[in-house]
């Protein structure tokens, strides 16, 4: 299983506490992913990915493994520790407004 | 007895206020939505335990939520706005064509007689429909492609369509109003549309008297006089009455008339109320006053109400959707600041009192009248 971690204000929006844990099914991508976690939680959609190409929103971030993932290809595969499940897939509202 | 319940949008969530009908003990709700901006909540006329709402965040981007509780519970519809068509351009603060993106929803407009239909005015500048309690929503997108569209330029709080009034004499007569590009108006049901501005003249734009370029701040209609328009606009009250064909100006006697909401008692077609405030520059009220002033007379003459309303040092301001009346015999009127205070009267503006005080930035006030 993948587990996610969202930021609190999706988490209230989804209606979820704590880590999400997802089945995906092919490779794991970030794509793979965001389209598993907003298949599951449609009022997710939008708040992560824009709804055109799934662009990400300039204020998230996605970090795992200590990495900064949000600058990587959308169907590069992620690390084998957040496929294994032994690390989560953090999506990160970037702290911003001083 | 009838009883009213005053829907807040704030810049870190939502509030609901209920009273009786005599409208001096209030119970305060929420925050629902907390650390989310909501811009605008607003009932359906039918049906008014259906609420809808504008729920946005700079980080997360627009939701829309919608409650058929009257706003005990709530529960997210769709938020997908795409414009219908190429978007295009329209110009940017310097000048230069810039390309028309979806920012957020302004404003929320139920339609009469069917709960499951509402409108959304939204920035960039466009107006959307759903005639499925908000999960889908198709653009009218006539609005956007007149032929003035690539002319329109954002205001300072960015190129929003924040005003949507539906005619109801006329069911296919749309008015909708946008910052920076002046006020328009459907007659099929907001498949075409005319820009209706002639009278306005504003400094500030090259052609005084553009036919579009105005940045008009909000509208206001009497139900029972559809063909009676106001305007607040960046600069000058006004007044149309033919159905925005043309405008005069009814500022008469006001300490300025620069302002943002504007608003008509729910019986008198003819008393209006607007809150001054000193310039665009000085977003606050002037003398450190807080007065809203009524015209009896449809414009021209206006006196300041003050009573319970702070006189000395009070520098909020009060936004374009931040006032609101209920339809009670004794009509009430409501407003909020961007100081977090919501003030209601239960004598149509003579006497004031803070219903909250402390609540964040008020960006919008709606009230329903509930039997």
């Amino acid at each position: 299983m993948i587990r996610v971690v969202l930021p609190a204000h999706l988490r209230t929006l989804a209606c979820v506490d704590g880590e999400v844990k997802l089945q995906v099914d092919g490779p794991v991508t970030q794509r793979s992913v965001l389209d598993a976690l907003e298949a599951r939680y449609p009022m997710l959609c939008g708040t992560i990915r824009d709804h055109h190409g799934g662009r990400r929103r300039p204020f998230i971030r996605f970090f795992a493994c200590e990495l900064d993932l949000s600058h990587e290809q959308p169907d590069a595969p992620l690390p084998e520790a957040v496929v294994t499940g032994a690390e989560p897939y953090l999506v990160v509202g970037a702290m911003a407004g001083g | 007895m009838s009883r009213v319940r005053v829907l807040v949008g704030t810049r870190k969530g939502a509030f609901v206020l209920n009273a009786d009908g005599k409208r001096d003990r209030w119970d305060v709700s929420g925050p629902f939505f907390p650390g989310w901006e909501i811009y605008h909540i607003k009932g359906s006329p039918t049906d008014p335990d259906r609420l809808f709402a504008s729920q946005s965040s700079g980080w997360f981007g627009q939701v829309i939520q919608r409650s058929d509780d009257g706003g005990a519970t709530w529960e997210p519809v769709g938020n997908k706005f795409d414009y219908a068509t190429e978007p295009g351009t329209h110009q940017w603060y310097d000048g230069t064509p810039h390309p028309w993106e979806f920012a957020r929803v302004w404003h929320l407009e139920p339609a009469p007689g069917d709960p499951d239909t509402v409108y959304a005015g939204v920035e960039d500048a466009g107006l959307f429909k759903s005639t499925d309690g908000g999960q889908s929503w198709t653009e009218l997108s006539g609005l956007r492609t007149h032929k003035s569209g690539p002319d329109w330029a954002p205001g300072a709080g960015g190129m929003c369509l924040h005003t949507i009034i539906l005619d109801p004499a006329h069911p296919d007569r749309i008015f909708a109003a946008i910052s920076a590009a002046g006020a328009f108006r459907s007659d099929d049901a907001g498949q075409t549309w005319q820009p209706v501005n002639r009278g306005l003249r504003s400094q500030g734009i090259p052609d005084e008297d553009a036919e579009v370029g105005h940045c008009v701040h909000r509208l206001a209609m009497h139900p029972a006089r559809p063909e009676v328009l106001y305007m607040q606009k960046h600069w000058d009250v006004m007044r149309s009455d033919d159905a925005g064909g043309s405008w005069h100006e009814v500022s008469g006697n006001l300490p300025t008339d620069f302002g943002f909401p504007i608003d008509v008692h729910a019986h008198e077609p003819d008393t209006v109320y607007v809150v001054p405030i000193t310039s665009d520059s000085h977003h606050f009220p002037p003398e450190g006053k807080l007065r809203v002033y009524r015209s009896r007379t449809g414009g021209d003459d206006w006196e300041p109400l003050t009573r319970g309303l702070p006189q000395e040092h009070c520098y909020v301001n009060v936004l374009r959707d931040a006032m609101a009346v209920d339809s009670l015999d004794e009509c009430g009127v409501y407003f909020g600041t961007t100081g977090g205070q919501v003030y209601a009267s239960a004598d149509a503006g003579d006497s004031w009192a803070p219903v909250v005080r402390d609540l964040p930035a008020v960006l919008s006030v709606e009230v329903q009248t509930l039997s």
